[in-house]
């Protein structure tokens, strides 16, 4: 079986390249997949550590199953908030949506 | 460790992780971004049934593609003027790339320890036990252990209960169980659902 640090590797690798994402991308529908990306990276690290450490107990996988929920919320919330910007400022670049930067 | 069919899954699905998320972040076409997410989505589905979480595996692909990439289409498909950007990074991008490149090697530096002990240890022939790799070893002391990996001290895949459908859906109704944060998810769910609507709503002038 594939040693447990595989999957930390993994999840870390695609924790970051999320995190590069979210930070680099200036249209905000890639920045929100970016953080999908990183949802992503965490879940792959609550499942495999349920297997490995404590695989007779169902709590991992509940908890997995709750970050899809709050996964599920966050990218409906957040891509309805882009579309009603883009309809009242004609873009979706981050930074040309700075109204609240002083 | 001998090469196993489970350490060439493990490697076609990380592959198919990481260089989708690789493309998402990279990709100058938007819509190429999208369908590169499906494929990273994919992969971590494909990780899950190698932990033996067929239930999350499911849910995975019924919600992150098929709900959650969708909707993102859907978002590229109604500001598809944006799709077609000159510049997809901002000019911060190198100082995004270190911070990411810092978040990993601390990421990696923190599981290292088990780098060691598991994976070059066993290379070398030692037999040497300690950190987490004890602690697995003690909690599963009275269980069966995966005869691959005999000093892991992981529970076979053939030992294992699969949890299934029906033991997550009595967890999360039975007062021992998870009944709280159940109803909790609902209430986000109904929140969001009307908040998305509110929000996305075209004003009726």
């Amino acid at each position: 079986m594939v040693p447990l640090w595989f999957y930390l590797v993994v999840s870390a690798a695609l924790f970051a390249i999320g995190a590069y994402g979210a930070l680099a991308r200036r249209n905000a529908i890639a920045i929100v997949m970016s953080v999908e990306l990183m949802l992503n990276a965490a879940n792959i690290n609550l499942v495999a550590f349920w297997r490995y450490l404590n695989p007779f107990e169902i709590n991992g996988q509940i908890f997995a199953a709750f970050v899809f929920i709050v996964a599920a919320a966050e990218a409906a919330v957040g891509l309805a908030l882009i579309i009603a910007i883009y309809r009242s400022r004609q873009t979706v670049i981050v930074e040309d949506v700075n109204m609240l930067k002083w | 460790m001998e090469i196993t069919w489970q350490t060439i899954a493990f490697a076609a699905f990380a592959v198919m992780t990481l260089g989708g998320g690789l493309m998402v972040v990279l990709s100058r076409n938007l819509w190429h971004s999208a369908l590169f997410l499906m494929l990273s989505l994919f992969g971590t589905s494909g990780l899950f049934v190698l932990l033996v979480a067929p239930f999350l595996a499911a849910v995975q692909v019924l919600v992150y593609i098929g709900a959650i990439a969708i909707l993102v289409l859907f978002a590229i498909m109604l500001t598809r003027r944006m799709m077609g950007l000159e510049e997809t990074q901002n000019t911060q991008w190198p100082a995004a790339a270190a911070v990411a490149l810092v978040l990993f090697l601390i990421l990696f530096v923190t599981v290292s320890p088990l780098v060691d002990e598991q994976w070059f240890k066993d290379i070398l022939g030692g037999d040497k036990k300690d950190g987490l790799g004890q602690r697995i070893s003690t909690l599963n002391a009275d269980l069966p252990v995966d005869p691959d990996a005999k000093d892991s001290g992981v529970v076979a895949n053939e030992d294992l209960n699969i949890v299934t459908v029906e033991a997550i859906g009595e967890a999360l109704v039975t007062r021992d169980g998870f009944v709280l944060p159940f109803e909790l998810a609902s209430i986000l769910l109904t929140a969001a659902l009307i908040g998305a609507i509110v929000v996305a709503r075209e004003d009726e002038a």
